[in-house]
């Protein structure tokens, strides 16, 4: 461990950093813009300068870029060298020349990096006299705004636009100080993680327009540390409450987990919190006045609840106290997944497969770290955006590896090294139903039936481990891409394998199962939900078997939680299902065709409103936090309202409210595959001497005067129970557990940068441990393989294979209520292949009806190129669209209707 | 004993001084224009409101005295679309008024603002609002920020050079 001086006092650091990481993560501060501790250096700002010294005598030192000064043993540094802060201070002055006199109305004031250097640079009045430079503004989608004047040049958002996320469409035009970033034209941006421009920028050219709906500023905001809720891998976001309105989504460091940065979905698709369509009222249905009470609504349901046969059907996307509160409720025999059985199945194998302990599955950290990578069947740009973005990382620092074991350049110097590597890149297969952007870097691709593909597994299986069987009458397509995989493959020494649940074969988990264990390499899964692993793993049947019960006693009363079933069971059969119950009791947080269908109809919270844990794609719980209690007391945590049910049926309760603590201690007791989740978060009465978290921060505005319009006196502040977290501005100010971080701050760092101060190291873990308990580790269980090849997908006369086309604007069923993902959302299409369409006669958008399920589908054709023949594709999730049995062979009418 | 009478002398003389107090209501004392009163909101020589809602006030306020909400029109000028001070809390400490970079928020010279109920002094927006410039007439935040906001178009501020011809690589 090398020691370097700074101002004459010894620090130890870490080999194979650049001094601005090492002075920053020894908690000193240095400004820095261009910088990016997830995109390297490339000493275009001009701002972390320091000086060097030659040796100990050396008086006079050099200015040096720490940025690009790699730290040795014995080094001689100086922050405060006058010279050196008088260079800071004049290159902020001139980043400051045409910088507008925007603060007020500038989105980013508040959290502004530009702010923070400025300040901390001590360059406060403005010596530059002449007119400013200014830009025309474009318009960048319903997401991003653009105001280029605040640009300070610093080339940060194209660095992460086009070489971190593969982004094509925003490029820097013209040259010396007329720079400008932006688009070719006006138009929207297409990365699916352009939001996080507006926290890569260091000012406010790139700011999210959903803020902008509700302005808020930083510090105004009531912040809890919370658990995207649109796919399942689980990344960490802050959410900021402000008038009892979910105000934004920003990322919550994870090293482990989502690192700096978000997908669109999961940033901006907040906005069903705030809702028209929340339910806020507890209905009792086919009475003269439906709308009621808590406690009335409790006693009716008692009545209901008792006597009669019930039925819980969970969610996976609710947490798992509210899953497991039902299942207390309902008993464990009663207890089903709410999701259709050829998807529970699948998803058993998953739990099955990592349960044994045979394999490792990686972190999205250790996908990133990946030198090669196999996707097989799993569609990730559209199911698991921030995987795409890791496994982009893969494929880029793979082939930076490679090089810098030659040459000796240090892994932060982002010009050099791309320079060396070109257009190298690190081994991806990319072998999925259909085409993705993930191809433009991928080694090799293929496109083949789900079948086909698992049929691909089990032949790279069976290379890599001969005692495995042998794929019969392979093809010479499967047999060249697995031999090109496999050896890829062998030679790596950290690859990963992901495969899903979007093709509903669990073949394909079988073969993925096969190469991983051969391998010994990594394997993720992707699965549909937030919570879909959580659910799963609590071993309940499918809801095939819940339709099946009812149908065998009359006398039923099913409590669905948080679950539209008309978005994953066939309507037919949800009809069915639900004309077979009694009593339909629902609790959900949205209206939709579930709670149409409901006698009583129960008020739930959304993730902002609710502790919840929740169970990622690589079984890691993580601990979301309530954001603010909503004003309306009857919108409560389904958790709490089945607890409330429950205390009707035994004298055991004593009327204490159950926290999220006592609920997983319970499960963990239950159901030893959850052992060690009790240790998701500190416990509710967690206290750091003596005081509470804040969820605000100092700088709070309007205690006394937000609710004075209605009285003027001020109400007492709210009181959290569940958790260590206070709904005030007083607390413990220091570093919170890691899994308690209600927003990041630090004096002198406003903006999102202040995260260094949090981390063991400038982009290494959270102080205390990324949060998250990963529940299943690896073990020495050796994997018992599957053997089971499938048979080749043969297309058939006049009857295609329906499979989902998720999309990741349009196929969440929270995010397309906000506005600007919903106008991102592709309309319904039926896709074949061209040949398919060539024999059918019909041609891009010809109305083409596809019969499945009972219903008749028409709508729009859109010839996918490279689909395999006899599949035809339909977008699962739309908004308004039935769910259909995917996997089935289904009947296509081509007549123009 | 001295002392006493002292003491009575003092006072006896004071009843030929001239008075400090004054017959209020009916004599008014002279106020400073920079007296520290009544808070209210200005308006732009264009009769735009100045307020931009910048929360600035806000979070300057010792008292947490002020909330209010920040909104857009359709050319992009923010306005506040409530804009609450509860008297009952203010101290008049004018901190409101120096952290404003519009100059709409001002402290005037008045402080008749005696109320039976406590909920009488809570203002809003349409009790804060008034028709004038206040103190620094002439003064329109939008001239000088670089945005476009409806007042002035890109580059047409007083210190603003013409937008950049993006397609040119000329100097």
């Amino acid at each position: 461990m090398p020691t370097i001086y700074i101002d004459n006092k010894p620090f130890d650091v870490k080999t194979g950093k650049n001094l601005l990481e090492a002075c920053l993560s020894l908690g000193l501060d240095l400004p820095y813009f261009c910088w990016h501790p997830a995109m390297g250096s490339i000493g275009a700002c001009r701002q972390c300068a320091v000086k060097v010294f030659k040796d100990e005598e050396d008086t006079r030192g050099r200015i040096v870029m720490s940025c690009m000064e790699g730290v040795k043993d014995g080094l001689r540094v100086s922050i405060n060298d006058e010279t050196a802060k008088a260079f800071r201070s004049q290159v902020v002055e001139w980043l400051m020349t045409n910088h507008p006199h925007d603060c007020p109305v500038c989105d980013e004031g508040g959290s502004c990096h530009l702010q923070d250097m400025t300040v901390m640079t001590g360059h406060n009045y403005r010596r530059y006299e002449f007119k400013k430079r200014t830009y025309t503004n474009q318009y960048l989608g319903p997401l991003i705004n653009h105001e280029m004047n605040r640009c300070i040049q610093c080339y940060r958002c194209v660095r992460f636009y086009k070489d971190y996320a593969g982004g094509k469409d925003l490029n820097v035009f013209s040259a010396h100080n007329h720079v400008y970033f932006g688009r070719e034209k006006e138009g929207i941006l297409q990365s699916p993680y352009s939001g996080n421009l507006a926290e890569v920028c260091p000012t406010g050219v790139f700011t999210d327009k959903t803020l902008k709906e509700h302005y808020t500023r930083k510090w105004d905001l009531t912040n809890a540390p919370s658990v995207c809720q649109h796919c399942s891998l689980g990344c960490n976001v802050i959410a900021g409450e402000r008038y009892g309105q979910l105000r934004n989504i920003v990322n919550r460091y994870n090293g482990e987990v989502n690192g700096y940065f978000l997908c669109d979905k999961g940033r901006f698709g907040y906005e069903f919190v705030n809702s028209e369509n929340r339910i806020t009222q507890p209905l009792i249905r086919n009475q003269t006045i439906e709308a009621t009470t808590h406690d009335k609504l409790i006693q009716h349901v008692g009545k209901l609840v008792s006597g009669h046969t019930l039925i819980g059907i969970g969610s996976p996307r609710a947490s798992l106290e509210s899953n497991y509160a039902l299942l207390e409720l309902v008993g464990k025999e009663n207890f089903y997944q709410g999701i259709p059985d050829d998807l529970a199945y699948v998803e058993q194998k998953i739990v099955d497969v990592l349960q044994s302990g045979a394999i490792h599955t990686p972190s999205l950290k250790e996908i990133e770290q990946a030198d090669a990578v196999l996707i097989l069947g799993e569609d990730i740009w559209n199911t698991a955006s921030v995987m795409a973005l890791a496994v982009r990382q893969s494929v880029m620092k793979t082939a930076a590896n490679h090089t810098t074991e030659q040459i000796p350049l240090p892994s932060w110097h982002d010009m050099a090294i791309k320079e060396l590597v070109q257009e190298t890149k690190g081994f991806l297969a990319n072998m999925t139903v259909l085409p993705s952007q993930l191809d433009e870097i991928a080694a090799t691709s293929m496109r083949a039936a789900p079948d086909d593909l698992a049929r691909l597994g089990f032949a790279i299986a069976h290379i890599l481990n001969p005692s495995l069987p042998e794929v019969p009458d392979a093809g010479e397509m499967i047999n060249t891409q697995a031999t090109i995989i496999s050896k890829a493959l062998q030679q790596a020494k950290h690859p990963v394998i992901i495969t899903g649940t979007s093709c509903w074969s669990n073949a394909l988990i079988r073969a993925a199962f096969d190469i991983a264990a051969a391998l010994n390499g990594g394997l993720a899964f992707v699965l549909p939900e937030c919570n879909s692993l959580g659910l799963a793993m609590m071993r309940a049947p499918s809801f095939d078997k819940a339709a099946a019960h009812v149908q065998q006693t009359t006398n039923t009363t099913a409590i669905i939680l948080e679950n539209d079933l008309y978005r994953c069971i066939p309507a037919i059969e949800a009809d069915a299902f639900f004309s077979r119950c009694k009593n339909i009791i629902v609790l959900d947080t949205l209206h939709n065709r579930t709670t149409e269908r409901a006698h009583v109809l129960i008020p739930a919270a959304t993730f902002a409103e609710a502790d919840g844990t929740f169970v990622n794609n690589e079984a890691r719980a993580q601990r979301s936090s309530q954001v603010f209690m909503p004003a309306n007391k009857v919108i409560r945590e389904s958790f709490k309202w089945l607890s409330d049910i429950k205390a009707l049926q035994t004298t055991a309760g004593n009327g204490h409210e159950r926290h999220p603590d006592d609920l997983l201690l319970a499960l963990e007791n239950r159901f030893p595959q959850f052992a060690g989740i009790n240790k998701v978060a500190p416990p509710h009465n967690f206290r750091i001497h003596g005081a509470r978290i804040p969820r605000e921060s100092h700088r709070y505005s309007g205690r006394t005067a937000i609710t004075a319009n209605m009285a003027v006196s001020e109400p007492k502040p709210l009181q959290d129970d569940d958790s260590s977290l206070s709904y005030t501005m007083e607390g413990y100010r220091g570093l919170p557990p890691a899994p308690l971080i209600p927003f990041f701050w630090s004096p002198g760092w406003n903006s999102g940068q202040s995260v260094n101060k949090y981390q063991q190291e400038v982009g290494g873990m959270l102080k205390g441990g990324d949060p998250g308990i990963r529940l299943f580790e690896q073990t020495t269980t050796l994997p018992t393989f599957y053997r089971d090849v499938p048979e080749a997908f043969v297309p058939r006369p006049d009857r295609w294979m329906l499979l989902p086309q998720y999309h990741l604007f349009g196929s969440g069923e929270l995010s397309v209520y906000t506005a600007g993902i919903a106008s991102l959302s592709s309309g319904p299409y039926i896709s074949l292949s061209k040949q398919d369409a060539e024999r059918s006669h019909v041609k891009d958008g010809d109305m083409v009806s596809v019969k499945t399920d009972g219903k008749t589908y028409t709508f729009p054709l859109s010839i996918q190129e490279s689909l395999p023949d006899g599949i035809v594709l339909l977008p699962a999730g739309l908004r308004g669209m039935d769910a259909l049995s995917w996997g089935s062979w289904v009947n296509i009418s081509t007549e123009i209707v | 004993m001295i002392s006493h009478l002292r003491t009575m002398w003092l006072v006896f003389i004071h009843i030929f001084h001239k008075k400090v107090t004054i017959e209020y209501p009916e004599e008014r004392a002279p106020l400073a224009a920079r007296w520290r009163g009544r808070i209210v909101l200005t308006k732009d020589p264009d009769g735009g409101e100045r307020c931009v809602g910048c929360y600035l006030c806000a979070a300057a306020c010792p008292v947490d005295c002020i909330a209010l909400q920040a909104t857009e029109d359709e050319d992009g000028r923010r306005y506040p679309a409530f804009f609450r001070i509860n008297f009952s809390r203010c101290i008049f400490c004018g901190y409101c008024e120096e952290a404003c970079p519009t100059y709409a928020i001002q402290l005037i010279p008045d402080f008749e603002m005696g109320e039976y109920k406590r909920q009488d002094l809570v203002y809003e927006k349409e009790d804060l609002l008034i028709d004038s410039q206040g103190k620094y007439p002439g003064y329109n935040f939008y001239n000088v920020a670089g945005m476009d906001a409806g007042v002035k178009a890109k580059g047409k501020g007083s210190n603003e050079e013409e937008p950049v011809d993006i397609k040119s690589l000329l100097p």
